[in-house]
């Protein structure tokens, strides 16, 4: 291959014909349609009914999928670099906790931190409290605990795997380690109105959504116009030649796994919102569902490629599947069967057709 | 596989000897063959006749066309046309084992064996001999990698992990698997790029061996004194298309080069004079234990350093600990007259100081990224960032200028560097380098395994930098090209510098003296 395209002429100025390249997430973009149509088919002929034409279906997609497409998001920067994150999930069900306790109110009696082993601290300042504080201790939280998987990561040259299955199983404890297991419930309206749906034009848009886009927005312009997004993507091409580059690696990879932290930091602030409540079992397998949506969206395994267009679509894929189902009046068990070989073939589609361009 | 377990190798060569298959005066023949990729015609009705017993040496630039051929003969391409003939009958090659079948091994350039497995296990890997209750029997396939290093006069220990073998070792053992299959047709591509003066007189006497056993040998090489050391025939390629063969003590080094550029290349190494500046870089008893120990050279402004030694010198790794890509342990490095502790290659740069590896795959290129991803990646660490954002014009017209000035080959910045030849790729990393404007640049191997045309390009422009006051140091294993663009030559051999050459007094035996004592 390398010996054969290299003639093509003189200098870079000749006037060839330049290859018209296709977005790769194009592709994927297809599948989605694909699969919203054969749905909508399938709904005319099995149920009767239109499965797009619904406004309120068409806002529940997103919602559904919005909290795992904001980890999504992050573990995709992280999957850029040739790692991978299995600790977001727990985070989730951790920060939700805590961001929950934070959040409540003082008509609940038993709000964890009207109990005396926080109250000594003065805690219990908090109830009834802006709505900031939640969100603030949320984000941060999660950014600290990215930070330690980052530099666990950069200082020990443990395989992320390793580290992050560490996080994600010590993260699941605190969330039970942290009221013994309880939920924390009755939070603050202002809070939970972050949960909320407003309306749009007639159509119910969930605020999670907007936070999942905007997110998405900002991270798809970081990787794609800021050097912190050309040596995220070296580091994942090819470390040697990165380190020889003169980037430092470890301090990077810190900025990375503190960025995927923060964001499932919001994805646990946006749950808890949402569910009004924090419960130590929140975001269980969130993290697998959101390395599928980064790999269904193009993401490689073994770093240097995906796009957060290609995420927030693979993200899409998998709410219009569950939604589909669910539609069809599929039962849960077959949806989670149909679910995982939906994952394997989108990715075995596009395995099959990078390689066949490579062959070309 | 299950066929040629159930023929056996020493059958099938009976067959073949016992003239039941039609005699040919070629072993094997290749005519009109032609293939395309997109964009491109990589080969345009090439021929080529390898003849029993002979090496066959195939030159011509990177992107002649040469490896696009050996890959199609051994079945990883299929051409879009072309007449294939093994032993005069006509073949077909679907893939790589169908190839391997019809005994035509290649034995690739970059080495592919499994390196946490043995020896004996990589070479018969899928044709393991089996024991008792179907298991593998390790001591009889230990005992058949013996008898076939015996015949080719290997010394390697069959149960030894391939990962702890030297580079030369490997390519040893590709040898002796590629051997196994019996195969008539043995394609080594650039097979001596790595190793040593030794290990190559080694690798000769192998080649020799195989021949008078009368085996056909495809010899791709960039290196001229090999032709003729060991080639019988050559056949010359130019862009997609077939020159000429000839018998090689019928030409001279000038008519191949001739052929292979279309063009005269008057001078090779053009390195003109320079003035030269004060002392930038200063290294007094540089060591890195285990390594190398008490470097100590200057290199001054305007001057080309070149680094000579043997593969394991240590040449490259002064060159990493130089630039922080592993720091030193002692010794001491003053950069433009002050003490710098170079912890770091982002230390270095900030410095002035820019590195071209020797491995453009390993620690060189970024494949999966474009040619201008590649080529901005170093000075991202300096300039055109604002608020962390990149001013991706500015960049894109520095890069363009900086690689149509060294004629980079390619229609277009966004193409992957993947689909550039070798030479393109070097050049880009050079851009890259030059990109941050270094004063001091250290270049490791910067034209092993480029054609003759952009090494000359590659020379030109090392002596232009050097007039504008640029410190060089340049490491190469070419004697010719040492000679030729330093002002001084350090000689290494075993980690310690063995002298320093003013350009007057180097040649080639001072420096060999050097580099072996």
């Amino acid at each position: 291959m390398s010996e054969a395209t290299n003639e093509l002429g003189n200098t870079s100025k000749t006037g060839l014909k330049k290859v018209r390249r296709i977005p790769p997430e194009l592709s994927i973009l297809l599948v989605l349609i694909g699969i919203a149509l054969i749905f909508e088919v399938m709904g005319w002929y099995v149920v009767g009914d239109s499965f797009l034409a619904n406004k309120q279906r068409l806002s529940i997609i997103v919602l559904q999928v919005a909290v795992t497409g904001i980890i999504a998001v992050g573990v995709t920067q992280v999957i850029i670099t040739g790692g991978v994150d299995l600790s977001s999930g727990s985070m989730v069900g951790f920060i939700a906790m805590v961001v929950a306790s934070f959040a409540q109110t003082s008509l609940n009696a038993r709000a964890v931190f009207l109990q005396p082993e926080y109250a000594q601290f003065g805690l219990s300042w908090f109830i009834d409290s802006s709505p900031l504080w939640p969100i603030l201790v949320g984000i941060l939280l999660g950014a600290f605990l990215g930070y330690l998987n980052g530099l666990v990561i950069a200082k020990t040259g443990i395989p992320p795997f390793i580290a992050t299955l560490g996080m994600m199983v010590s993260a699941r404890g605190l969330a039970k380690w942290y009221t013994e297991g309880q939920p924390v419930a009755l939070l603050n309206e202002n809070f939970t109105w972050l949960g909320q749906s407003f309306n749009l034009w007639g159509f119910p848009v969930p605020r999670t959504v907007i936070v999942f886009f905007i997110v998405a927005i900002i991270c798809h312009v970081a990787l794609s116009y800021t050097r912190y997004g050309k040596f995220t993507y070296a580091i994942g091409a090819n470390p040697q030649a990165a380190r020889v580059s003169g980037i430092d690696i470890g301090k990077h990879l810190i900025k990375v796994y503190a960025v995927a932290g923060l964001l499932s930091g919001l994805a646990g602030v946006m749950l808890a919102a949402r569910a009004q409540s924090g419960q130590p079992n929140m975001g269980i397998s969130f993290e697998l569902d959101a390395i599928a949506a980064a790999v269904i969206g193009g993401a490689s395994l073994t770093g240097g490629v995906g796009r957060i267009t290609g995420t927030v679509i693979g993200t899409i894929i998998l709410g219009v599947v569950t939604s589909g189902f669910t539609f069809l009046k599929v039962g849960a068990y077959y949806q989670e069967i149909v679910k995982g070989a939906i994952i394997v073939a989108a990715v075995v589609i596009d395995v099959y057709r990078q390689r066949k361009k490579s062959r070309a | 596989m299950a066929r040629s377990q159930v023929i056996s190798p020493q059958t099938m060569q009976a067959v073949r000897n016992s003239g039941a298959v039609a005699q040919s005066e070629y072993l094997l023949e290749v005519k009109d063959v032609r293939k395309e990729f997109p964009g491109v015609v990589a080969l345009d009705n090439v021929e080529l006749r390898l003849r029993r017993g002979t090496v066959h040496a195939l030159m011509g630039e990177n992107g002649a066309g040469k490896s696009t051929l050996m890959k199609i003969l051994a079945g990883i391409y299929t051409p879009d046309s072309g007449i294939f003939r093994l032993r005069g009958q006509e073949i077909r090659l679907k893939n790589p084992l169908d190839a391997l079948e019809n005994g035509i091994a290649m034995i690739h350039q970059e080495l592919n064996l499994m390196a946490p497995m043995t020896v004996s296990e990589n070479i018969w890997i899928g044709r393991e001999p089996s024991g008792r209750f179907g298991l593998i029997d390790h001591a009889e396939m230990n005992r058949r990698t013996e008898a076939l290093f015996e015949r080719l006069g290997i010394e390697i220990d069959p149960e030894i992990r391939v990962g702890k073998l030297s580079v030369a070792n490997r390519q040893m053992v590709e040898i002796a698997k590629a051997v196994s299959f019996d195969s008539d047709v043995l394609i080594m591509d650039e097979p001596t790029s790595a190793l040593t003066d030794k290990e190559v007189s080694h690798l000769f006497r192998i080649i020799r061996s195989l021949k008078a056993d009368g085996k056909g040998i495809i010899y791709i090489t960039h290196k001229m004194n090999e032709l003729f050391e060991i080639a019988d025939e050559v056949s010359v390629f130019r862009d997609g298309k077939y020159i000429a063969t000839h018998n090689s003590v019928d030409v001279t080094r000038d008519d191949i080069i001739r052929m292979m550029v279309g063009r005269e290349i008057t001078q090779m190494f053009p390195k003109e004079a320079a003035t030269i500046g004060d002392i930038v870089l200063s290294v007094r008893d540089l060591t890195l234990n285990g390594i190398f120990k008490d470097v100590s050279f200057d290199l001054r402004a305007g001057e080309v350093l070149g680094f000579a030694g043997l593969v394991g010198s240590g040449r490259s790794n002064v060159a990493e600990t130089i630039f922080g890509v592993t720091p030193a342990n002692a010794g001491t490095i003053e950069l433009f007259g002050k003490q710098v502790v170079v912890s770091s290659p982002s230390v270095a740069m900030r410095h002035g100081m820019a590195f071209l590896t020797e491995d453009r795959k390993e620690t060189g290129c970024f494949l999966l990224l474009d040619i201008q991803e590649n080529a901005q990646m170093a000075v991202l660490q300096q300039r055109y960032v604002r608020f962390g954002f990149v001013q991706q014009e500015k960049l894109r017209k520095e890069a363009d200028e900086m690689a149509n000035r060294l004629r980079v080959r390619t229609p277009d910045m966004a193409e992957p560097i993947i689909n550039l030849s070798g030479g393109n790729q070097q050049k880009v990393l050079i851009c890259r380098w030059l990109m941050t404007n270094p004063r001091i640049l250290i270049l490791d191997e910067p034209t092993r395994g480029i054609d003759v045309g952009a090494k000359a390009e590659i020379h030109r422009l090392i002596s232009q930098l050097a007039g504008q006051g640029v410190a060089i140091i340049m490491i190469s294993s070419e004697m010719p090209e040492v000679l030729g663009m330093s002002d001084r030559v350090v000689v290494l051999h075993e980690g310690r510098v063995t002298g320093i050459l003013d350009r007057a007094e180097a040649d080639q035996v001072k420096i060999m003296e050097l580099a072996s004592r």
